[in-house]
Protein backbone atom coordinates (compact mmCIF):
# COMPACT_ATOMS: atom_id res chain seq x y z
CA UNK A 1 0.00 0.00 0.00
CA UNK A 2 1.24 3.87 -0.59
CA UNK A 3 1.89 5.91 1.84
CA UNK A 4 -0.52 8.23 1.84
CA UNK A 5 -0.55 11.85 1.50
CA UNK A 6 -0.83 14.05 4.68
CA UNK A 7 -4.40 15.43 5.27
CA UNK A 8 -5.96 18.64 6.71
CA UNK A 9 -9.26 18.56 7.87
CA UNK A 10 -11.14 21.75 8.16
CA UNK A 11 -14.05 23.27 7.87
CA UNK A 12 -15.99 26.04 6.25
CA UNK A 13 -18.93 27.78 7.40
CA UNK A 14 -21.03 29.79 5.66
CA UNK A 15 -23.02 32.46 7.96
CA UNK A 16 -25.17 33.79 5.22
CA UNK A 17 -26.58 30.56 5.71
CA UNK A 18 -26.76 30.05 9.40
CA UNK A 19 -30.00 30.33 10.77
CA UNK A 20 -28.91 29.87 14.49
CA UNK A 21 -31.25 26.78 15.06
CA UNK A 22 -28.67 24.78 16.91
CA UNK A 23 -29.14 21.60 15.27
CA UNK A 24 -25.78 21.66 15.47
CA UNK A 25 -25.43 21.82 18.85
CA UNK A 26 -27.69 18.63 19.55
CA UNK A 27 -25.76 16.28 17.09
CA UNK A 28 -22.55 17.06 18.48
CA UNK A 29 -23.83 16.58 22.21
CA UNK A 30 -25.50 13.24 21.18
CA UNK A 31 -22.61 11.76 19.02
CA UNK A 32 -20.00 12.57 21.23
CA UNK A 33 -21.44 11.58 24.63
CA UNK A 34 -21.20 15.39 26.13
CA UNK A 35 -22.76 15.35 29.21
CA UNK A 36 -25.14 18.24 30.26
CA UNK A 37 -25.94 19.40 33.51
CA UNK A 38 -29.57 20.47 35.07
CA UNK A 39 -28.96 23.89 34.48
CA UNK A 40 -27.24 24.75 30.71
CA UNK A 41 -27.77 27.96 31.02
CA UNK A 42 -24.26 28.01 33.67
CA UNK A 43 -21.68 28.38 31.89
CA UNK A 44 -19.55 27.43 34.45
CA UNK A 45 -20.10 24.22 33.89
CA UNK A 46 -21.52 23.46 30.79
CA UNK A 47 -20.29 21.63 27.81
CA UNK A 48 -20.70 23.09 24.43
CA UNK A 49 -18.48 21.31 21.67
CA UNK A 50 -20.17 23.64 19.50
CA UNK A 51 -21.46 26.61 20.43
CA UNK A 52 -23.55 29.12 18.41
CA UNK A 53 -23.14 32.68 19.53
CA UNK A 54 -25.48 35.67 18.16
CA UNK A 55 -23.24 38.42 16.69
CA UNK A 56 -24.74 41.91 15.84
CA UNK A 57 -23.54 45.10 14.34
CA UNK A 58 -24.57 47.21 17.27
CA UNK A 59 -26.73 49.62 15.06
CA UNK A 60 -30.33 50.98 15.85
CA UNK A 61 -33.29 50.27 13.93
CA UNK A 62 -33.30 49.67 11.23
CA UNK A 63 -29.93 49.17 10.36
CA UNK A 64 -29.97 46.35 13.10
CA UNK A 65 -28.53 43.37 12.14
CA UNK A 66 -27.94 39.74 12.99
CA UNK A 67 -25.14 36.82 12.49
CA UNK A 68 -25.10 33.62 14.49
CA UNK A 69 -21.43 32.03 14.63
CA UNK A 70 -21.07 28.47 15.09
CA UNK A 71 -18.02 27.88 16.85
CA UNK A 72 -16.45 24.07 16.99
CA UNK A 73 -12.94 23.58 18.12
CA UNK A 74 -10.42 25.64 15.36
CA UNK A 75 -7.68 22.60 15.13
CA UNK A 76 -5.21 25.46 15.35
CA UNK A 77 -1.91 24.27 13.36
CA UNK A 78 -0.64 27.56 14.58
CA UNK A 79 3.10 27.54 13.37
CA UNK A 80 3.69 23.87 11.94
CA UNK A 81 1.50 22.16 14.30
CA UNK A 82 2.62 24.12 17.59
CA UNK A 83 -1.12 25.34 18.43
CA UNK A 84 -1.40 27.41 21.29
CA UNK A 85 -2.96 24.24 23.43
CA UNK A 86 -0.80 21.79 22.37
CA UNK A 87 2.44 23.89 23.02
CA UNK A 88 1.48 24.10 26.67
CA UNK A 89 0.00 20.83 27.97
CA UNK A 90 2.47 19.50 30.43
CA UNK A 91 1.22 15.92 30.12
CA UNK A 92 1.25 15.02 26.47
CA UNK A 93 -2.91 14.56 26.25
CA UNK A 94 -3.30 16.80 23.70
CA UNK A 95 -1.41 16.47 20.41
CA UNK A 96 -1.60 17.60 16.66
CA UNK A 97 -1.75 14.86 14.50
CA UNK A 98 0.63 15.91 11.12
CA UNK A 99 -1.08 12.98 8.88
CA UNK A 100 -4.57 14.47 9.87
CA UNK A 101 -4.20 17.92 11.21
CA UNK A 102 -6.57 17.12 14.32
CA UNK A 103 -6.15 18.78 17.41
CA UNK A 104 -6.34 15.56 19.91
CA UNK A 105 -7.58 15.08 23.38
CA UNK A 106 -6.43 12.13 25.26
CA UNK A 107 -8.75 12.23 28.27
CA UNK A 108 -6.39 9.69 29.93
CA UNK A 109 -3.28 11.19 29.85
CA UNK A 110 -5.39 14.68 31.03
CA UNK A 111 -5.07 15.46 34.91
CA UNK A 112 -6.87 19.15 34.56
CA UNK A 113 -4.62 21.43 34.67
CA UNK A 114 -6.38 23.84 32.23
CA UNK A 115 -3.74 25.80 31.05
CA UNK A 116 -4.85 24.72 27.44
CA UNK A 117 -7.95 26.45 28.16
CA UNK A 118 -5.85 29.77 29.35
CA UNK A 119 -4.57 29.07 26.23
CA UNK A 120 -6.82 28.58 23.72
CA UNK A 121 -8.60 32.08 22.47
CA UNK A 122 -11.64 30.44 21.05
CA UNK A 123 -12.59 29.05 24.63
CA UNK A 124 -13.30 25.94 22.60
CA UNK A 125 -12.35 23.58 25.40
CA UNK A 126 -14.11 22.75 28.57
CA UNK A 127 -13.31 21.42 31.61
CA UNK A 128 -15.67 18.88 33.51
CA UNK A 129 -16.08 19.91 37.01
CA UNK A 130 -18.36 16.91 37.61
CA UNK A 131 -18.49 13.38 36.56
CA UNK A 132 -21.30 12.95 34.43
CA UNK A 133 -24.95 11.90 35.14
CA UNK A 134 -27.21 10.69 32.54
CA UNK A 135 -30.64 10.20 33.42
CA UNK A 136 -31.84 7.08 34.00
CA UNK A 137 -31.73 4.86 31.07
CA UNK A 138 -30.04 7.25 29.43
CA UNK A 139 -26.81 5.57 29.44
CA UNK A 140 -27.88 2.83 26.82
CA UNK A 141 -27.93 5.46 24.07
CA UNK A 142 -24.32 6.51 24.18
CA UNK A 143 -22.09 6.23 21.44
CA UNK A 144 -19.95 3.31 22.07
CA UNK A 145 -17.15 4.62 19.71
CA UNK A 146 -16.65 8.02 22.39
CA UNK A 147 -15.69 7.36 25.36
CA UNK A 148 -17.06 9.53 27.98
CA UNK A 149 -14.92 11.29 30.28
CA UNK A 150 -15.12 11.57 33.94
CA UNK A 151 -14.15 14.37 36.22
CA UNK A 152 -11.61 16.49 36.12
CA UNK A 153 -10.55 16.24 32.07
CA UNK A 154 -10.75 18.87 29.95
CA UNK A 155 -12.39 18.16 26.34
CA UNK A 156 -13.13 19.09 23.02
CA UNK A 157 -14.47 19.39 19.85
CA UNK A 158 -12.47 16.49 17.79
CA UNK A 159 -13.75 16.50 14.18
CA UNK A 160 -15.54 13.21 14.89
CA UNK A 161 -12.50 11.59 14.79
CA UNK A 162 -14.16 8.41 15.60
CA UNK A 163 -15.93 8.48 12.63
CA UNK A 164 -12.38 8.57 10.63
CA UNK A 165 -11.14 5.92 12.52
CA UNK A 166 -14.76 3.57 11.27
CA UNK A 167 -14.40 5.21 7.72
CA UNK A 168 -10.94 4.00 7.63
CA UNK A 169 -11.46 0.71 9.15
CA UNK A 170 -14.56 0.13 6.12
CA UNK A 171 -11.95 1.20 3.87
CA UNK A 172 -9.46 -1.35 4.83
CA UNK A 173 -12.07 -3.86 4.42
CA UNK A 174 -13.19 -3.03 1.04
CA UNK A 175 -9.48 -2.69 0.10
CA UNK A 176 -8.98 -6.28 1.48
CA UNK A 177 -12.21 -7.72 -0.52
CA UNK A 178 -10.68 -6.17 -3.64
CA UNK A 179 -13.46 -3.44 -3.92
CA UNK A 180 -11.82 -0.56 -3.33
CA UNK A 181 -7.71 0.49 -4.95
CA UNK A 182 -6.89 2.51 -2.15
CA UNK A 183 -7.88 2.68 1.50
CA UNK A 184 -7.74 6.83 0.53
CA UNK A 185 -11.09 8.11 1.88
CA UNK A 186 -13.64 9.69 -0.25
CA UNK A 187 -15.03 12.77 0.93
CA UNK A 188 -18.43 12.04 2.07
CA UNK A 189 -17.18 9.07 3.69
CA UNK A 190 -15.95 10.97 6.88
CA UNK A 191 -18.11 13.99 7.65
CA UNK A 192 -18.70 15.24 11.17
CA UNK A 193 -21.97 14.86 12.86
CA UNK A 194 -23.02 18.94 12.99
CA UNK A 195 -22.01 18.99 9.33
CA UNK A 196 -24.81 16.30 8.48
CA UNK A 197 -26.91 17.95 11.06
CA UNK A 198 -26.77 21.65 9.48
CA UNK A 199 -30.35 21.96 7.64
CA UNK A 200 -29.40 24.84 6.13
CA UNK A 201 -26.14 22.89 4.83
CA UNK A 202 -23.79 25.87 6.35
CA UNK A 203 -21.52 23.42 7.54
CA UNK A 204 -18.79 21.82 4.88
CA UNK A 205 -16.41 19.48 5.85
CA UNK A 206 -13.43 18.09 4.10
CA UNK A 207 -9.72 17.98 3.49
CA UNK A 208 -8.02 20.86 2.85
CA UNK A 209 -4.97 19.60 1.29
CA UNK A 210 -6.85 17.90 -1.57
CA UNK A 211 -8.25 20.18 -4.20
CA UNK A 212 -11.50 18.32 -4.93
CA UNK A 213 -13.08 18.55 -1.71
CA UNK A 214 -15.26 21.06 -1.47
CA UNK A 215 -13.68 22.68 1.58
CA UNK A 216 -10.43 23.88 -0.42
CA UNK A 217 -12.20 25.32 -3.25
CA UNK A 218 -14.34 27.14 -1.51
CA UNK A 219 -11.59 28.42 1.65
CA UNK A 220 -8.83 28.49 -1.63
CA UNK A 221 -6.35 28.04 1.51
CA UNK A 222 -3.09 30.16 0.75
CA UNK A 223 -0.43 27.41 1.66
CA UNK A 224 2.58 30.27 1.47
CA UNK A 225 0.32 32.48 3.79
CA UNK A 226 -0.23 29.70 6.39
CA UNK A 227 -3.64 28.80 4.96
CA UNK A 228 -5.05 32.94 4.91
CA UNK A 229 -8.28 32.41 2.46
CA UNK A 230 -7.79 33.49 -0.82
CA UNK A 231 -11.93 34.05 -1.64
CA UNK A 232 -12.63 37.34 -0.42
CA UNK A 233 -15.99 36.17 1.33
CA UNK A 234 -13.85 33.82 3.89
CA UNK A 235 -12.35 34.70 7.22
CA UNK A 236 -11.04 32.89 10.23
CA UNK A 237 -11.16 33.85 13.60
CA UNK A 238 -8.67 36.08 15.52
CA UNK A 239 -6.32 35.48 12.23
CA UNK A 240 -3.50 37.82 13.56
CA UNK A 241 -3.15 35.81 16.27
CA UNK A 242 -0.74 33.65 14.05
CA UNK A 243 -3.19 30.59 15.24
CA UNK A 244 -3.71 29.39 11.70
CA UNK A 245 -6.64 27.65 12.62
CA UNK A 246 -8.50 25.08 10.05
CA UNK A 247 -12.48 26.56 10.31
CA UNK A 248 -13.16 28.88 7.88
CA UNK A 249 -16.39 30.95 7.99
CA UNK A 250 -18.14 32.80 4.73
CA UNK A 251 -19.95 36.23 4.82
CA UNK A 252 -20.87 38.56 2.12
CA UNK A 253 -21.13 41.01 4.95
CA UNK A 254 -18.35 43.39 5.78
CA UNK A 255 -19.04 43.92 9.48
CA UNK A 256 -19.35 39.92 9.97
CA UNK A 257 -15.72 39.63 8.53
CA UNK A 258 -14.62 42.45 10.58
CA UNK A 259 -15.93 41.00 13.89
CA UNK A 260 -13.87 37.64 12.85
CA UNK A 261 -10.95 39.89 14.54
CA UNK A 262 -10.27 42.47 16.61
CA UNK A 263 -9.78 46.01 15.06
CA UNK A 264 -9.06 48.72 16.53
CA UNK A 265 -11.80 51.82 16.16
CA UNK A 266 -11.40 52.62 12.55
CA UNK A 267 -8.59 50.17 11.69
CA UNK A 268 -7.96 49.47 8.34
CA UNK A 269 -9.71 52.93 7.33
CA UNK A 270 -7.71 55.53 8.10
CA UNK A 271 -4.68 56.32 5.78
CA UNK A 272 -1.01 56.55 7.19
CA UNK A 273 0.47 59.72 7.36
CA UNK B 1 30.68 6.34 89.01
CA UNK B 2 27.83 4.48 87.97
CA UNK B 3 27.54 6.43 84.85
CA UNK B 4 31.00 4.64 84.37
CA UNK B 5 29.28 1.25 85.60
CA UNK B 6 26.75 1.36 83.36
CA UNK B 7 28.30 2.25 80.27
CA UNK B 8 30.75 -0.62 81.32
CA UNK B 9 27.91 -2.56 81.57
CA UNK B 10 26.85 -2.03 77.97
CA UNK B 11 30.80 -2.84 77.10
CA UNK B 12 31.42 -6.94 76.90
CA UNK B 13 34.89 -7.30 77.48
CA UNK B 14 37.34 -9.65 78.82
CA UNK B 15 38.64 -7.41 82.21
CA UNK B 16 35.74 -6.16 83.30
CA UNK B 17 36.29 -7.79 86.28
CA UNK B 18 33.73 -8.89 89.07
CA UNK B 19 32.20 -6.07 89.74
CA UNK B 20 30.39 -6.03 86.25
CA UNK B 21 27.36 -8.74 84.92
CA UNK B 22 29.24 -11.80 83.66
CA UNK B 23 30.71 -11.60 79.88
CA UNK B 24 27.43 -12.88 77.77
CA UNK B 25 28.14 -17.08 76.48
CA UNK B 26 29.11 -16.65 72.44
CA UNK B 27 27.03 -19.69 72.14
CA UNK B 28 23.57 -17.48 73.30
CA UNK B 29 24.97 -14.63 71.14
CA UNK B 30 24.96 -17.11 67.98
CA UNK B 31 21.84 -18.57 68.64
CA UNK B 32 19.85 -14.69 69.17
CA UNK B 33 21.52 -14.02 65.55
CA UNK B 34 20.44 -16.87 64.29
CA UNK B 35 17.05 -16.27 65.46
CA UNK B 36 17.36 -12.76 64.01
CA UNK B 37 17.88 -14.22 60.67
CA UNK B 38 15.21 -16.90 61.13
CA UNK B 39 12.88 -14.46 61.68
CA UNK B 40 13.67 -12.04 58.98
CA UNK B 41 13.25 -15.43 56.54
CA UNK B 42 10.30 -16.44 58.22
CA UNK B 43 8.73 -12.93 57.21
CA UNK B 44 10.44 -12.56 54.08
CA UNK B 45 8.88 -16.13 52.64
CA UNK B 46 5.52 -14.83 54.82
CA UNK B 47 5.72 -11.49 52.71
CA UNK B 48 6.38 -13.37 49.22
CA UNK B 49 3.40 -15.74 49.82
CA UNK B 50 1.16 -13.02 50.27
CA UNK B 51 2.25 -10.64 47.61
CA UNK B 52 2.57 -13.40 44.88
CA UNK B 53 -0.03 -15.93 45.82
CA UNK B 54 -2.62 -14.73 48.16
CA UNK B 55 -3.01 -10.75 46.93
CA UNK B 56 -3.71 -12.23 43.30
CA UNK B 57 -6.35 -14.14 43.98
CA UNK B 58 -7.49 -12.09 46.39
CA UNK B 59 -7.38 -9.14 43.44
CA UNK B 60 -9.09 -11.58 40.78
CA UNK B 61 -12.61 -13.09 40.75
CA UNK B 62 -12.70 -16.42 39.33
CA UNK B 63 -15.61 -16.57 36.84
CA UNK B 64 -17.09 -19.62 34.85
CA UNK B 65 -18.04 -18.91 31.09
CA UNK B 66 -21.92 -19.87 30.60
CA UNK B 67 -20.94 -22.47 28.36
CA UNK B 68 -17.58 -24.45 28.42
CA UNK B 69 -16.44 -24.07 25.07
CA UNK B 70 -14.29 -26.41 23.05
CA UNK B 71 -12.28 -24.40 20.68
CA UNK B 72 -10.52 -27.52 19.42
CA UNK B 73 -13.32 -29.52 18.08
CA UNK B 74 -15.26 -26.40 16.70
CA UNK B 75 -11.91 -25.16 14.87
CA UNK B 76 -11.08 -28.85 13.08
CA UNK B 77 -14.59 -28.59 12.15
CA UNK B 78 -14.96 -25.13 10.28
CA UNK B 79 -10.98 -24.93 9.54
CA UNK B 80 -10.07 -21.72 10.32
CA UNK B 81 -10.84 -18.57 13.36
CA UNK B 82 -12.46 -16.12 10.45
CA UNK B 83 -15.38 -18.35 9.97
CA UNK B 84 -16.74 -17.58 13.47
CA UNK B 85 -14.49 -14.72 14.37
CA UNK B 86 -15.20 -12.70 11.45
CA UNK B 87 -15.23 -8.83 9.80
CA UNK B 88 -18.21 -7.25 9.14
CA UNK B 89 -18.69 -5.41 6.13
CA UNK B 90 -18.71 -2.20 7.52
CA UNK B 91 -14.89 -2.88 8.87
CA UNK B 92 -15.59 -3.65 12.12
CA UNK B 93 -15.12 -6.98 13.83
CA UNK B 94 -17.46 -9.28 15.36
CA UNK B 95 -15.48 -10.54 18.16
CA UNK B 96 -17.65 -13.59 20.15
CA UNK B 97 -19.63 -14.67 17.80
CA UNK B 98 -23.55 -13.71 18.52
CA UNK B 99 -25.98 -16.74 18.21
CA UNK B 100 -26.92 -16.48 14.98
CA UNK B 101 -23.75 -17.33 13.46
CA UNK B 102 -24.13 -20.63 16.26
CA UNK B 103 -27.70 -21.24 15.04
CA UNK B 104 -26.90 -22.76 11.55
CA UNK B 105 -25.16 -26.26 13.17
CA UNK B 106 -27.07 -25.91 16.70
CA UNK B 107 -30.44 -25.62 15.91
CA UNK B 108 -31.01 -29.69 17.34
CA UNK B 109 -28.82 -31.09 19.91
CA UNK B 110 -26.00 -33.14 17.80
CA UNK B 111 -23.79 -34.63 19.98
CA UNK B 112 -24.16 -36.02 23.74
CA UNK B 113 -22.27 -33.17 25.23
CA UNK B 114 -23.87 -31.80 28.32
CA UNK B 115 -22.45 -28.05 27.67
CA UNK B 116 -23.85 -28.34 23.40
CA UNK B 117 -27.25 -29.65 25.29
CA UNK B 118 -27.16 -26.78 28.00
CA UNK B 119 -26.52 -24.08 24.87
CA UNK B 120 -29.41 -25.59 22.86
CA UNK B 121 -32.04 -25.60 25.56
CA UNK B 122 -31.13 -22.73 27.16
CA UNK B 123 -30.01 -20.16 24.85
CA UNK B 124 -31.43 -21.63 21.16
CA UNK B 125 -34.42 -22.77 21.76
CA UNK B 126 -34.82 -19.89 24.25
CA UNK B 127 -33.64 -17.18 21.90
CA UNK B 128 -31.26 -16.10 24.08
CA UNK B 129 -27.80 -14.39 23.62
CA UNK B 130 -25.19 -15.96 25.61
CA UNK B 131 -23.57 -13.90 28.24
CA UNK B 132 -20.21 -15.05 27.56
CA UNK B 133 -17.53 -13.30 29.13
CA UNK B 134 -14.55 -11.24 26.82
CA UNK B 135 -10.66 -12.16 27.95
CA UNK B 136 -8.96 -9.44 25.44
CA UNK B 137 -12.15 -6.25 26.45
CA UNK B 138 -10.48 -3.03 26.44
CA UNK B 139 -11.28 -0.60 28.50
CA UNK B 140 -13.26 2.27 27.18
CA UNK B 141 -10.45 5.11 26.13
CA UNK B 142 -9.21 2.39 23.44
CA UNK B 143 -9.82 2.08 20.16
CA UNK B 144 -8.43 -1.26 18.37
CA UNK B 145 -8.80 -1.53 14.66
CA UNK B 146 -8.65 -5.01 13.71
CA UNK B 147 -8.77 -4.48 10.48
CA UNK B 148 -5.33 -2.53 10.67
CA UNK B 149 -4.09 -5.41 12.40
CA UNK B 150 -5.17 -8.41 10.34
CA UNK B 151 -6.06 -7.35 6.92
CA UNK B 152 -3.19 -4.37 6.39
CA UNK B 153 -0.96 -5.68 8.96
CA UNK B 154 -1.27 -9.47 8.33
CA UNK B 155 -0.82 -10.43 11.66
CA UNK B 156 -1.78 -13.72 13.04
CA UNK B 157 -4.74 -13.99 15.64
CA UNK B 158 -1.86 -16.10 17.82
CA UNK B 159 0.11 -13.04 18.42
CA UNK B 160 -2.28 -10.91 20.54
CA UNK B 161 -4.29 -13.86 21.29
CA UNK B 162 -1.89 -17.12 21.96
CA UNK B 163 -3.28 -20.65 21.18
CA UNK B 164 -6.57 -20.34 22.22
CA UNK B 165 -7.86 -21.92 19.13
CA UNK B 166 -6.35 -25.43 20.35
CA UNK B 167 -7.83 -25.43 23.68
CA UNK B 168 -10.39 -27.73 24.60
CA UNK B 169 -11.67 -26.24 27.41
CA UNK B 170 -12.93 -22.54 29.06
CA UNK B 171 -9.94 -21.14 30.93
CA UNK B 172 -11.78 -19.35 33.87
CA UNK B 173 -12.47 -15.94 33.34
CA UNK B 174 -10.72 -13.74 36.00
CA UNK B 175 -11.78 -9.96 36.91
CA UNK B 176 -9.89 -7.53 38.67
CA UNK B 177 -12.13 -6.56 41.42
CA UNK B 178 -10.59 -3.17 41.76
CA UNK B 179 -10.63 -1.93 37.66
CA UNK B 180 -12.97 -4.74 36.60
CA UNK B 181 -10.67 -5.51 33.54
CA UNK B 182 -9.99 -9.34 32.46
CA UNK B 183 -6.66 -10.55 33.96
CA UNK B 184 -5.70 -10.78 30.16
CA UNK B 185 -5.03 -7.50 30.15
CA UNK B 186 -2.27 -7.29 32.82
CA UNK B 187 -0.98 -10.48 31.90
CA UNK B 188 -0.95 -14.16 33.95
CA UNK B 189 2.27 -12.88 35.94
CA UNK B 190 1.58 -10.34 38.66
CA UNK B 191 4.79 -9.34 38.30
CA UNK B 192 4.61 -8.18 34.72
CA UNK B 193 7.41 -9.93 33.23
CA UNK B 194 6.03 -12.15 29.78
CA UNK B 195 7.42 -14.97 27.38
CA UNK B 196 5.21 -14.47 24.78
CA UNK B 197 3.62 -11.95 22.98
CA UNK B 198 0.27 -12.56 23.67
CA UNK B 199 0.90 -12.95 27.65
CA UNK B 200 -0.22 -8.96 28.47
CA UNK B 201 -2.38 -7.17 26.10
CA UNK B 202 -1.15 -3.34 28.17
CA UNK B 203 -0.45 -0.17 26.30
CA UNK B 204 3.69 -0.91 26.51
CA UNK B 205 2.64 -4.30 24.82
CA UNK B 206 1.11 -2.90 21.81
CA UNK B 207 4.41 -0.18 21.87
CA UNK B 208 6.76 -2.88 22.23
CA UNK B 209 5.61 -4.33 18.73
CA UNK B 210 4.69 -0.76 17.13
CA UNK B 211 8.30 0.30 18.04
CA UNK B 212 10.21 -2.84 16.68
CA UNK B 213 8.35 -1.91 13.21
CA UNK B 214 9.72 1.76 13.30
CA UNK B 215 12.86 0.55 14.52
CA UNK B 216 13.23 -1.95 11.62
CA UNK B 217 11.87 0.21 9.02
CA UNK B 218 14.39 2.81 10.49
CA UNK B 219 17.41 1.73 11.83
CA UNK B 220 19.84 -2.04 10.86
CA UNK B 221 19.82 -3.14 14.60
CA UNK B 222 16.47 -3.11 16.78
CA UNK B 223 16.90 -1.18 20.06
CA UNK B 224 17.00 -2.84 23.27
CA UNK B 225 13.88 -2.40 25.27
CA UNK B 226 16.09 0.03 28.08
CA UNK B 227 17.46 1.77 25.22
CA UNK B 228 13.60 2.87 23.71
CA UNK B 229 12.86 3.90 26.62
CA UNK B 230 15.51 6.59 26.79
CA UNK B 231 14.72 7.31 23.37
CA UNK B 232 11.84 8.01 24.55
CA UNK B 233 11.94 9.97 27.07
CA UNK B 234 14.33 12.00 25.21
CA UNK B 235 12.04 11.92 22.26
CA UNK B 236 9.15 13.25 25.17
CA UNK B 237 11.10 15.68 27.21
CA UNK B 238 12.74 17.25 24.26
CA UNK B 239 11.50 17.48 21.17
CA UNK B 240 13.13 17.81 18.02
CA UNK B 241 16.02 16.03 19.11
CA UNK B 242 15.84 13.35 16.63
CA UNK B 243 15.16 14.51 13.25
CA UNK B 244 14.26 10.68 11.63
CA UNK B 245 10.97 10.25 11.58
CA UNK B 246 9.20 13.45 12.16
CA UNK B 247 6.10 13.96 11.21
CA UNK B 248 3.60 11.59 13.66
CA UNK B 249 2.71 14.10 15.89
CA UNK B 250 4.23 18.05 17.14
CA UNK B 251 4.54 16.53 20.74
CA UNK B 252 5.65 12.85 20.86
CA UNK B 253 7.18 13.27 17.03
CA UNK B 254 5.83 9.70 16.07
CA UNK B 255 2.69 8.03 15.74
CA UNK B 256 -0.14 10.48 17.24
CA UNK B 257 -2.03 9.22 20.50
CA UNK B 258 -5.78 9.79 18.35
CA UNK B 259 -4.93 6.32 16.80
CA UNK B 260 -5.70 4.18 19.64
CA UNK B 261 -7.29 6.40 22.16
CA UNK B 262 -10.19 7.76 22.29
Amino acid sequence: MKQERPKKFGMVIDLDKCTGCGACLVACMSENNVPFKPDESDKLTSITWMRVYQLNNGKPYPETDICYLPRPCQHCEGDHGHSPCVSVCPATATDYGMETGIVSQIYTRCFGCRYCMAACPYHARYFNWWDPVWPDGMEKYLNPSVSVRMRGVVEKCSFCYHRYQTAKDKAIYQFAEGERDSTDLEEDEYQTACTQACPAGAIIFGDLNNPSHRVHQIAQPDEKHAGRPKNPKAFRLLERLGTNPKVYYLSSRDWVRRAGDNYLEGEGKLKRH
Amino acid sequence: MSTVDEHEKDMPSEDSGGKGPPPPDPEQKNKATAYVIFFFFVGLIASLIVGWIIFPQLLYSQKEQPIDFNHALHNELVGDCASCHYFREDGTFSGVPDLWSCIDCHMDVQGEDPEEEKFVTEYVWEDREVPWLIYSKQPDCVFFSHAAHVLSGGMDCVTCHGHIGESEHSKVYQENRITGYSRDIWGRNISGFKRNSWDRMKMDDCADCHEEARDSATKDEPRAPVGRVIDNIIRVAFPGTYADNRGGSVQTQRGACFKCHK
